[in-house]
């Protein structure tokens, strides 16, 4: 697909969006030169991009980040290089947008610019395992807030929908219809099914516009 | 919700919560556990439930007083500090033998300390933690399934034995993300006469109280309370073995330090060191049994923790320190490697030899 140049990753706490942000991020490195992830949550202070950090630098992507991620310093911190994300036009940027509308806050500090430029895409990442958002209603609800919240449109879709490490194919294809439903109930695209790499082979050609994903390392097996 | 879903350790244990009837949480934010009052600030109002932010911990561990004097099930939650801040009131709640579930999601210490796991609050947990006799049950999950079946165990055992329970977690297993099953059966909570419910004319007075002004009648109270220990001591104590039968060196850990020893116990086993695992469940009462069978046969004891070594006291009492205990550690929020428990496994193997 065609890749604007700031592709936003924004949903409920927990979704997914920071393995979307660093897959996608290395997948772009691949084909442009100017690549950065910028690591826009103010409210969890784990499971960060900065976890990928080797990966990242290894693809050549500048990574956006505030000092105080993954430090014992737990303060709504947003990185002092944000504004590059809307400054320097030859970026071609990934934004990790922080979970719910109370993570989207810190969105709005760079909203109306990215939505002046208009040069972006923002996806909702849902997960339909997630207690809190197992239909396309409360995604629904969970979408307006974020948009009410971060001041910023979605513009399409991803259904990561997975149960950690018992994720088999038949996990995803279970998904499938709630994706659709999603899709309906907001009136967004559904713009691609983000799966574990692994599962690709047996997922292909059952299940349209896969991305498939390296996960980042889990602290604890 | 019957079908597996995908959450947060601190999710689980407000998720069960509520599934034990749970209908009053009361907290004050603290890092690494605020996932807890942010989905029952979610939940709570669409079930007719309370969900309030107090203005301190201090605060928080009263309401929860308060709603337990009321007969009704109650939880607080926080981390390290914030229960050190709650010690006053839990030890109010055991001096009027109140029931109430209290988490504590551990982070490094001592002092403000930091945002990464811990254990080092056990001695805090299974002494007590406030002044005075007394002793709350404490239960450490190791899995985030774990986190949703000893949060409903917590809310039994503290209406059974009439004591504030805890669940001791840490930074890792509140944080981390697994498939979790809320296939529970859910117990009807004991009646409670005792409750202060109002007495419609119809009864004497309940009272709630931890003040006795005859110091005859405190001590009189103190013992029937620790009588009525022993018999949590000898009925719920309890324990996970790992392949602990024929063990020569017995590894022992809770919560996440028990993850990461099974790991290195099995790898052990590969390289034909007969390695087990006893992983304590309950950590007050503490599971003496199974240490005290396993020092028959074992030449070495290691306990692994995220602290500078407190569960190790425990494991030494339980074998009357007949089998020599060695520390693997880590502090400060690290967590120590399977490669560093089966180093210290290797280095003992050598030592019985």
């Amino acid at each position: 697909m065609h890749f604007k140049r700031i592709t936003l990753l924004a949903g409920h706490y927990g979704s997914g969006k920071t393995n979307i942000a660093v897959n996608l991020a290395e997948l772009l490195s691949k084909t442009r030169d100017k690549v950065a992830i910028a690591d826009l949550d103010i409210v969890n202070p784990y499971y960060r991009t900065l976890d990928s950090r080797e990966r990242l630098e290894a693809a050549g992507v500048r990574m956006i980040v505030s000092r105080y991620a993954n430090t014992n310093l737990d303060i709504p911190a947003l990185p002092q290089e944000m504004y590059a994300v809307v400054d320097d036009r030859s970026l071609t940027c990934v934004i990790d947008v922080g979970g719910d509308d109370s993570g989207a806050v810190a969105l709005g500090r760079l909203s109306k610019r990215i939505a002046e430029e208009n040069d972006y895409d923002m996806f909702l990442v849902v997960n339909r395992f997630r207690p809190l958002t197992p239909d396309a209603e409360s995604v629904a609800e969970v979408r307006w807030e974020i948009e009410a919240a971060g001041g910023l449109r979605f513009t399409g879709i991803i259904n990561n929908s997975n149960l950690g490490r018992l994720t088999t194919a038949e996990t995803v294809l279970s998904s499938v219809d709630f994706g659709k439903a999603c899709a309906e109930a907001t009136g967004l695209p559904l713009i691609a099914t983000s799966i574990e790499a692994s599962l690709l082979e047996e997922l292909d050609g059952k299940v349209p516009d896969l991305f498939p994903m390296v996960l980042q390392k889990r602290p604890v097996d | 919700m019957s079908e597996k879903v995908l959450m947060k350790g601190n999710e689980a244990i407000a998720e069960a919560a509520i599934m034990a009837g749970c209908r009053h949480y009361f907290g004050y934010p603290i890092t690494p556990q605020t996932e807890i009052a942010a989905y029952m600030a979610k939940r709570m109002p669409k079930i007719g439930g309370t969900f309030l932010q107090a203005e301190s911990e201090i605060a928080a561990i009263n309401m929860v007083y308060g709603v337990s004097s009321a007969g009704k099930r109650v939880m607080t939650s926080s981390s390290s500090p914030g229960i050190s801040l709650k010690g006053e009131g839990i030890s109010y709640l055991a001096g009027t033998d109140l029931p109430a579930v209290i988490v504590n999601a551990q982070r490094g210490g001592p002092g403000l300390g930091g945002i990464q796991p811990s254990q080092s609050d056990y001695f805090q947990a299974t002494r007590g933690g406030g002044h005075g006799d007394y002793h709350i049950i404490v239960l450490a999950p190791s899995s985030v399934q774990e986190m949703a079946e000893l949060t409903i165990k917590a809310f039994e055992l503290a209406d059974e034995y009439l004591m504030p329970a805890m669940v001791l977690a840490d930074g890792t297993t509140g944080q981390m993300m697994e498939p979790v099953s809320f296939d529970f059966e859910i117990k009807e909570p004991p009646a409670k006469p005792w409750a202060t419910t109002g007495t419609k004319c119809e009864r004497p007075h309940n009272i709630a109280n931890s003040l006795y002004l005859d110091p005859e009648k405190l001590e009189r109270i103190n013992n029937e309370r620790y009588k009525r220990y022993e018999i949590v001591k000898e009925k719920e104590a309890k324990a996970e073995e790992y392949l602990t039968e024929d063990a020569e060196i017995v590894v022992t850990g809770f919560g996440i330090a028990a993850r990461i020893a099974r790991n290195a116990v099995d790898e052990a086993r590969a390289k034909g060191i007969k390695a087990g695992l006893i992983r304590p469940i309950t950590l007050w009462p503490f599971p003496d049994k199974p240490f005290k069978k396993a020092a028959e046969h074992a030449k070495r004891f290691i306990s692994v923790e995220l602290s500078m070594g407190q569960m190790i006291e425990d494991v030494k009492l339980a074998t009357e320190c007949r089998v020599p205990v060695d520390l693997c550690y880590r502090v400060g929020g690290m967590i120590p490697s399977p490669a560093q428990v089966l180093e210290s496994i290797e280095k003992a193997a050598q030592e019985v030899k």
